[in-house]
């Protein structure tokens, strides 16, 4: 490969072993009890469902519980309790409500490193993201949230605000204890009560976090967490004591909770998968956008439904892109995801990387060539390096489906039309990425994208305050922010 | 060589937000044990001991140059600094002292800090640092005329003071915190090595900012890029601000994952302090005896 | 405060200001000593002079530009703090203000309103912008919106009744926005005000964003209005010649001048006083425009 800015025949960096990081565990113990029910009306309790499953660390595979898997009577329970607590809740003084939240947010602070150890055993994620990350937003998600439960007249003008009553909610196990948060933060606020199931392999931070709401004395039933499965998921979707519905998950199980509910009048609002884009521009700063190419497609191990996993260069420094990409990626560290300098942590389940290394080899067999830096990976576990392919075609499998897992798929492109045009042809509309030093064309391009997030010389940047969702089958409706409160009220 | 080519990395924009969050994450490298004291020792050994004061005098300068030949006795095993680094009135003797030791006398030179003074007077400046057996001339830049945009007058500066220089290596001295944005630090970094500087270096030390780790990043980017288009390896020196052993175990972090291991040596990165060393032999001596030292445990220079 | 012996005399004190993050004696040298309803002494205050306001004004600039930088989500979160810590001293306050004249029952309700105030904009400082900034669909291909920025140095200048939450009212929602103020509490009973500027220094307030004076209204109020480094002034409940005199200040150099006038129970209503529209004379709409195209 020629190119007019490179001279071939400069030697690669070398990135290899010399002073190499000693291990740099994180030292916090975690306690965790051998079994798990589910937390209705503000006690702990056995469930009634017969069957239990075992979440696993899957860095080391170890079980680390046995949780239970909440039956359609648990479900009744759990929104009979939420049903019962929501007159005396969305009747109370909204600045009371308030310092129930503003109680848990600062609970959340106190009790982060526990929180962010529990995270990363269950999930997999390095703990320098849980701790730096997933923790610290999740409190500021409460702390933003309070700050509305008393100004809820001011949201729409001219519009009285009330509660829409029962909450079911339903999050992934990519962000477990910032997605409940993400979920209850907002409904709480507005003054309804909730029901919420954690995902299938990541039960153990939601339900820390019902210890909090004890802790803090928010009144049984305002929020349950029901753990489970695929069955305790459906169960809860279609009941019909809740009068919303709020799920994060692929669009595969979104499809099929807006059919289960379709012709009901309750309100839906759906996050869904995504296959976002990066486009890089020849004027723009290119270490900056090969490190936003990297976090937002190996960061939290690709498990995020925003990833940015398709990247377009465009062609006259696509070699130079390539270049930094390898430079950076040598210095991603794999590994335990409890040594705080780990990068990339392990991927969150035995299926999960089977699903990745299905695409991989999808990717091989459609012909596009794949790009790994050698790393030794630990034997027990489950584990990915970091992955991209060079040469992919938009036509191919591995650029049109979400893989959720580290895997990138470089493509390049000309003109502003035709990356426009690439990018926005995918059934999904999540979020995207634009590097460029003009203005003028940041503001076009973000205009013309069909996305719900666009990060511009940026990317994977959250806040509380900043509306979250996406256009077309990457879901609708919006979290955070100002427009992220509207689907949990009533305007009237 | 890549000089066309260093031309089109100069113009290339750089992203002062990006820079700033990527300084940051180096910071969340957690160094332990081994790691620690290894990068330490390495710190010692890439130390560019320095005085650059008015009062500076004969007893300084010998006081100065028998820390750097010898920076800790009761540390077993310490290396020597890199350098001594002193005005060109103090270079025959820090000579003297350091004799063949391999410890390198390097001299500022060009009329340092301000350089506001005429090109034949700057380069009588040099000739006399490198008659009197400096080792290393560190220039600076002039940022009067790079401000106004007389590229050329600052380039062609810096190439005749490499002339002057003969055997003696390069730092070109940027003077990052005058020169009001990022993108004129990499504008200035390009330009230097353009020039023939052996090293860039962020600062006199005589102005705050002194080295930042963005500024610092930067710097190691734009040589990245420099050394990715074939215009060979140049060095890198932040100079002042950095006092704390740990924020210099960060900057190293940052060199090791910015140019990798390459540049791990005093051969092409320094550290331009005079605080900094004793907060690392203190570091050193908890690291060997648990606990931790007390001021009187290193000797002031 | 009696002693638990009969010859152990008290430590009688007098309270200072509150200026750049610091706690100075008026440079005037003045005091005024302040009685409860029973006649006994209280304490003595500080007469802050025009010196001391100057230097007030001086501090505030000095710590307005980088207050105004912080994220909004720490504003709130020091706001929040400053709930927080006067919540601690509920019994303090308490006192200060039954000495001042409010029976216990008025003072408790007082102080959980003073709490409740901050709390509440607190949760503000990072949504405002969301309600009284916009995007402004101009007819031509440019990226328009609207922002709220703070005025800058503001003078606040509170009523006599209500000492605590009068003043609480005033300062909350100029420093959710990003100003800094310079306080003048209540003449007739400056001890909530004195003790508020305690509560500042143990909250996080960055020097200089909160300076708190005590002294003669009278005396004062031409000075704000004179003082040209001050952008606006904030005042509630003041007679129509005080209101004049301040006024006179935006015909000297524009200085934004918005008094409010809160009725017979007004100041316990949250509906009135915890509205985004008393954040709209302490803020400026900056509009900015930026080209749209290829």
């Amino acid at each position: 490969m020629t190119s007019k800015t490179l001279n071939i025949e400069a030697p690669a960096l070398d990135f290899g072993e010399h002073w190499e990081y000693a291990p740099a565990p994180e030292g916090t113990k975690v306690e965790i009890a051998a079994r798990y029910g589910a937390f209705i009306n503000g006690e702990f309790v056995k469930g009634h469902g017969r069957k239990r499953l075992a979440t696993v660390n899957p860095a080391t595979e170890e079980t680390l519980s046995e949780v239970l898997i909440a039956n359609p009577k648990d479900i009744d329970d759990a929104v009979a309790a939420a049903r019962a607590a929501l007159p005396k809740w969305k009747r109370l003084k909204p600045q009371e409500r308030a310092k129930y939240l503003f109680r848990i947010a600062r609970r959340i602070q106190e009790r982060a490193r526990e929180l962010a150890v529990l995270e990363t055993l269950d999930n997999g994620k390095p703990i320098k993201e849980s701790r730096d990350v997933d923790i610290p937003e999740a409190a500021k998600h409460f702390f933003y949230h309070a700050g509305w439960a008393d100004k809820l007249d001011y949201v729409f003008p001219g519009r009285k605000a009330r509660p829409v009553g029962v909450c079911a909610q339903i999050i992934p196990w990519n962000f477990p204890f910032l997605m409940a948060a993400w979920k209850i933060a907002p409904a709480i606020a507005c003054g309804n009560t909730v029901v919420l199931k954690p995902a299938e392999t990541t039960p153990l931070t939601a339900l820390r976090l019902a210890e909090i709401f004890q802790e803090v004395g928010l009144p049984p039933g305002v929020v349950n967490i029901v753990p489970g499965d695929g069955t305790t998921g459906a169960a809860l979707a279609a009941h019909p004591g809740c009068q919303k519905l709020a799920f994060t998950g692929s669009t595969a199980v979104g499809k099929e909770l807006a059919r289960i509910n379709a012709g009901n009048s309750k309100r839906l609002t759906l996050e869904l998968g995504g296959k976002s884009p990066h486009i890089i521009f020849n004027d723009a700063s290119l270490d900056a956008a090969v490190e936003g190419v990297v976090q937002g497609i190996f960061f939290n191990q690709g498990h995020v439904c925003c990833a940015g996993s398709r990247l377009f260069v465009q062609e006259d420094v696509l070699p130079e892109v390539q270049q930094l990409l390898r430079a950076r990626l040598h210095n991603l560290r794999v590994g335990d995801p409890l040594d705080k300098n780990t990068d990339l942590g392990a991927i969150n389940s035995a299926s999960q990387l089977a699903t990745i290394q299905h695409y991989l080899k999808q990717g091989v067999a459609e012909g596009a060539s794949l790009q790994q830096i050698k790393t030794k990976l630990p034997k027990k576990g489950y584990w990915c390096a970091p992955t991209w392919f060079e040469g992919v075609q938009p036509a191919h499998v591995i650029a049109r489906e979400e893989i959720f897992g580290p895997v990138l798929s470089v493509m390049s492109f000309r003109t502003p039309e035709e990356a426009l045009t690439r990018a926005n042809n995918t059934p999904y509309g999540l979020a995207a990425g634009i590097w460029s030093d003009k203005g003028a064309r940041i503001f076009d391009i973000a205009a013309k994208l069909k996305a719900g997030v666009v990060w511009c010389n940026t990317y994977n940047r959250f806040d509380a305050t900043s509306p979250f969702g996406g256009y077309k089958q990457s879901g609708f409706g919006r979290e955070g922010g100002r427009h992220g409160l509207l689907p949990y009220l009533e305007l009237s | 060589m890549g000089m066309n080519s260093s031309k089109h990395e100069s113009g290339r924009p750089v992203d002062p937000v990006a820079l700033e969050q990527r300084a940051a994450s180096f910071c969340t490298r957690s160094l332990k044990k081994e790691t620690k004291a290894q990068g330490l020792r390495l710190v010692v050994a890439m130390t560019d001991l320095t005085t650059l004061e008015g009062s500076d005098s004969p007893e300084k300068v010998r006081s100065l140059c028998r820390k750097a030949l010898c920076p800790d006795p009761s540390i077993p095993n310490l290396p020597q600094v890199a350098a001594v680094c002193v005005y060109p009135k103090w270079v025959a003797l820090a000579k003297e002292c350091v004799g063949d030791s391999g410890v390198r006398v390097a001299s500022v030179a060009s009329a340092f800090p301000s350089g506001q003074v005429a090109l034949e007077t700057k380069l009588a400046d040099v000739r006399e640092a490198v008659a009197q057996g400096a080792d290393e001339i560190d220039m600076v830049l002039q940022r009067g005329a790079f401000l106004s945009g007389n590229f050329q007058e600052v380039e062609d500066e810096i190439r005749a003071i490499k002339d002057a220089c003969e055997s003696a290596h390069l730092k070109v001295i940027l003077e990052t915190g005058e020169l009001g944005s990022m993108d004129a630090i990499a504008k200035a970094s390009h330009l230097a090595m353009n020039a023939g500087a052996d090293f860039i270096k962020t600062s006199t030390g005589k102005i705050q900012p002194a080295a930042t780790m963005p500024v610092t990043l930067l710097m190691l980017e734009a040589i990245r890029s420099h050394y990715l288009a074939g215009g060979g390896m140049i060095g890198m020196k932040p100079a002042g601000g950095i006092r704390a052993a740990k924020e210099a175990l960060h900057y190293l972090v940052m060199v090791k994952e910015t140019l990798g291991n390459a540049w791990m040596t005093p051969e092409w990165f320094r550290f331009g302090a005079s605080s900094l060393l004793n907060d690392v032999l203190r570091q050193l001596q908890r690291l060997e005896s648990g606990r931790y030292a007390a001021q009187y445990d290193v000797t002031e220079t | 405060m009696a002693s638990s012996t009969p010859d152990r005399l008290s430590v009688l004190k007098t309270y200072k200001l509150y200026l750049g993050g610091a706690y100075p004696r008026t440079e005037s040298g003045r005091t005024m000593p302040i009685h409860d309803a029973k006649d006994n002494l209280v304490a003595h205050f500080c007469l802050a002079s025009r010196k001391d306001f100057r230097n007030a004004v001086g501090a505030a600039r000095k710590a307005q530009d980088s207050w105004a930088s912080k994220t909004s989500y720490l504003r709130g979160q020091i706001l929040y703090r400053m709930a927080e810590m006067l919540d601690g001293r509920a019994d303090e306050f308490c006192q200060a203000l039954v000495v001042g004249g409010h029976t216990a029952k008025q003072a408790q309700q007082e102080l959980e309103a003073s709490v409740d105030r901050l709390v509440a904009f607190a949760g503000w400082a990072d949504k405002y912008s969301q309600i009284l900034g916009c995007h402004n669909p101009v007819a031509a291909p440019y990226y328009n919106f609207s922002v709220p920025e703070p005025s800058g140095v503001c003078v606040a200048v509170a009523p006599d009744e209500s000492p605590l939450l009068g003043l609480v009212s005033l300062l909350a929602p100029l420093l959710c926005v990003g100003n800094a103020v310079v306080a003048l509490g209540s003449q007739k009973a400056p001890l909530a005000t004195a003790l508020f500027g305690e509560v500042c220094g143990v909250s996080d307030v960055p020097a200089g964003v909160v300076n708190l004076l005590t002294g003669d209204r009278a005396e004062l109020l031409p000075e704000f209005a004179a003082h040209r480094d001050v952008d606006a002034i904030l005042s509630a409940n003041l007679r129509p010649a005080e209101r004049r005199i301040l006024d006179l200040g935006t015909a000297d150099n524009m200085k934004r001048v918005h008094h409010e006038k809160w009725g017979k129970g007004a100041i316990m209503d949250t509906s009135i006083m915890h509205g985004p529209d008393r954040l709209l004379p302490l803020i400026e709409i900056k509009t900015i425009w930026h080209p749209v195209g290829r």
